[in-house]
């Protein structure tokens, strides 16, 4: 089967401490997975590799079954992957179609370097449209937007280049139950667009609503890829606290917290 | 029940984007008619044309300087490349100093000279990772220290005539310096506003890490940033050492701090990402009405300079207030 994504022993080291230990990921084209684990398990980490933010130090990537180089952003950018980050990584000062069309500009002329910037701003209108958005204009500040309104922004920039691989870190983690929901459903929908997506998350429920597979990471070491259908929130935080191989027991009060 | 806010809301908020977005132009006015009460010949067309002609040099400086704020970073040491430029120049086409290089090999040499200047300034604050700001005071001491080496202290006279054209010359009624001024402008706004270039710059100012997360590379776009800074510093060293028409190293000194006041002034933010071409030439034209108010209202150097510092200062505290204020209200609409 060709996947998507696969990637094959990843390893990475900041100074002494290993975050990511010979990892192993397959991501299936049009699914959506999910990706959990503690606090410092290498979730991000992860995909920063595959993003291009961080370089592994060893192991190899292959993105629709071709072995692939990505040692910055741009070259994951060129893969067809698209990360959308914790913190969004969005421009205050700029306004929503600069904010989608920042490093890709629509340009013109003999030099290739005039903006178009009708374009941009008819192309940002237009996405604004389908992913039927509350911003009333691609002219508004993203200073001023709610915090949902920025994570559409963010996704409108991944949709806006025909991304075939979507990364989302913590997507929900800033919003409230409604606006979660809507963006929960923006994910579905664009897995049915085709896209293949990565979602991390602590949100354990999200996952199990809308992913197909989920993927636990411990301590850097993958520990296993479970069915979400075959799954139980319970399956899936004990394998976050306990690790596949270790015996050790679950507090009540630890599976309590980790339901959030 | 769903919150609506007043008309009497509304309108003050009204007020307040006006207020804000035309602040700038505002306090040029109010400049202008101050000095046409207090200031004799300040509002004649001949003094007009002076101001213009004056302030040319401030606006290719302020011009350059914009792309490395903009950038998120400032340069301290454009008037030591022009000091530095300017003495090269000078002892190039002299030929009583120097060696009377004819003025169209020698101006192309000396913007050469300017971008590689500026370009350093780039490239150390990419090695040292040390904010421009520490790093232009130091070449600023250098570039300067150089400058009055090579010039032997001596003021480099015997130009060829050809050279009064830059500085002195009219086309019609229009002096040449502020031609130069309009095309650096027009060229300057074309690249910030409506270029790739510009748009990932305004990036890089706004939100660097996010700026190298969508594939831009801010090393060579800050080395490229401070090049057309430095160009600009050549530009105005042809411009000033024509209409001076004598190499000396008193000439360009602490330009930088009326086109960083008239920058700051226009709305460049300090903080990087923000700013427009429009405002920066209402920004310098501040400087340049304030400079000529002040020496014909017959004000000592001191009281000016004194004028002029807390005009900066308050700019800077304006800039900062502003960006205080919106990141409050960026925290407050994100969690809302």
């Amino acid at each position: 089967m060709e996947y998507a994504v696969a990637m094959k022993g990843i390893t990475k080291s900041f100074g002494g401490i290993q975050a990511l230990k010979h990892v192993d990921l397959e991501l299936r084209q049009g699914e959506i997975m999910g990706i959990v684990g503690d606090n410092g398990a290498g979730k991000s980490t992860l995909m920063k590799v595959l993003s291009g933010a961080y370089q592994a130090d060893e192991g190899e990537i292959y993105i629709f079954g071709k072995q692939a180089q990505i040692h910055n952003p741009l070259d994951s950018f060129k893969l067809g992957i698209s990360m959308i980050y914790q913190d969004l990584a969005l421009f205050n000062n700029l306004d929503v179609a600069n904010n989608i069309f920042v490093g890709r500009e629509l340009v013109w002329g003999p030099l290739g370097m005039t903006l178009n910037k009708k374009g941009m701003y008819k192309r940002a209108e237009e996405l604004i449209k389908d992913l039927r958005v509350d911003i009333k204009s691609p002219k508004l500040n993203v200073a001023r937007m709610s915090g949902g309104q920025r994570q559409m922004v963010a996704c409108a920039r991944a949709i806006a280049f025909q991304s075939k691989i979507m990364i989302l870190d913590e997507p929900t983690a800033a919003l409230g139950v409604t606006e979660a929901n809507k963006l929960l459903g923006l994910i579905k929908n664009l897995k049915n667009l085709g896209l293949s997506i990565l979602l991390i998350t602590q949100r354990i429920p999200d996952i199990l609503a809308i992913a197909d597979r989920v993927f636990v990471l411990k301590g850097g070491v993958r520990q296993q890829i479970l069915n979400v259908k075959d799954a139980t929130l319970d399956d899936v935080v004990t394998l976050i606290v306990k690790g596949k191989d270790s015996n050790i027991e679950i507090a009540d009060d630890i599976k309590y917290q980790s339901f959030g | 029940m769903k919150y609506k806010p007043s008309l009497i809301m509304n309108l003050s908020g009204y007020i307040e984007i006006i207020f804000r977005k035309y602040t700038p132009l505002l306090i040029l006015l109010v400049t202008i008619v101050i000095f046409s009460f207090i200031a004799p010949n300040f509002l004649t067309l001949g003094n007009f044309r002076l101001m213009l002609r004056q302030m040319s040099f401030v606006t290719i400086s302020a011009t350059g300087l914009m792309f490395v704020m903009v950038g998120g970073g400032i340069d301290l040491s454009v008037g030591s490349q022009i000091i530095l430029t300017n003495i090269v120049l000078s002892l190039m086409i002299s030929s009583t100093y120097g060696y009377g290089i004819d003025p169209l090999i020698a101006i192309p040499v000396c913007l050469v000279l300017g971008t590689f200047l500026g370009m350093t300034n780039g490239v150390l604050s990419n090695i040292l990772k040390v904010h421009p700001l520490i790093i232009t005071l130091g070449t600023a001491f250098i570039y300067k220290g150089i400058g009055y080496i090579i010039a032997g202290g001596r003021n480099i006279d015997g130009l060829p005539d050809s050279f009064r054209v830059y500085g002195q010359g009219y086309v019609g009624l229009i002096p040449v310096p502020i031609i130069i001024m309009v095309f650096v402008v027009i060229i300057g706004a074309y690249f910030l506003h409506n270029t790739n270039f510009g748009s990932r710059v305004y990036a890089m100012g706004g939100n660097q890490e996010a700026a190298r997360l969508v594939g831009i590379n801010i090393k060579q776009k800050k080395v490229v940033v401070f090049a057309i800074c430095g160009f600009a510093s050549g530009i105005t060293a042809v411009v000033l050492l024509s209409r001076v028409f004598n190499g000396q190293v008193t000439t360009g000194a602490g330009i930088e701090f009326d086109a960083l006041t008239a920058a700051l002034l226009g709305g460049v933010s300090f903080a990087g990402g923000e700013g427009t071409i429009f405002g920066l030439i209402t920004g310098v034209m501040i400087i340049a009405v304030l400079n000529n108010g002040m020496q014909l209202f017959g004000l000592p150097d001191f009281y000016q300079n004194i004028i002029k510092g807390a005009l900066l200062l308050a700019a800077v505290g304006y800039d900062q207030y502003q960006k205080n204020r919106r990141s409050k209200e960026t925290v407050t609409r994100v969690a809302a």
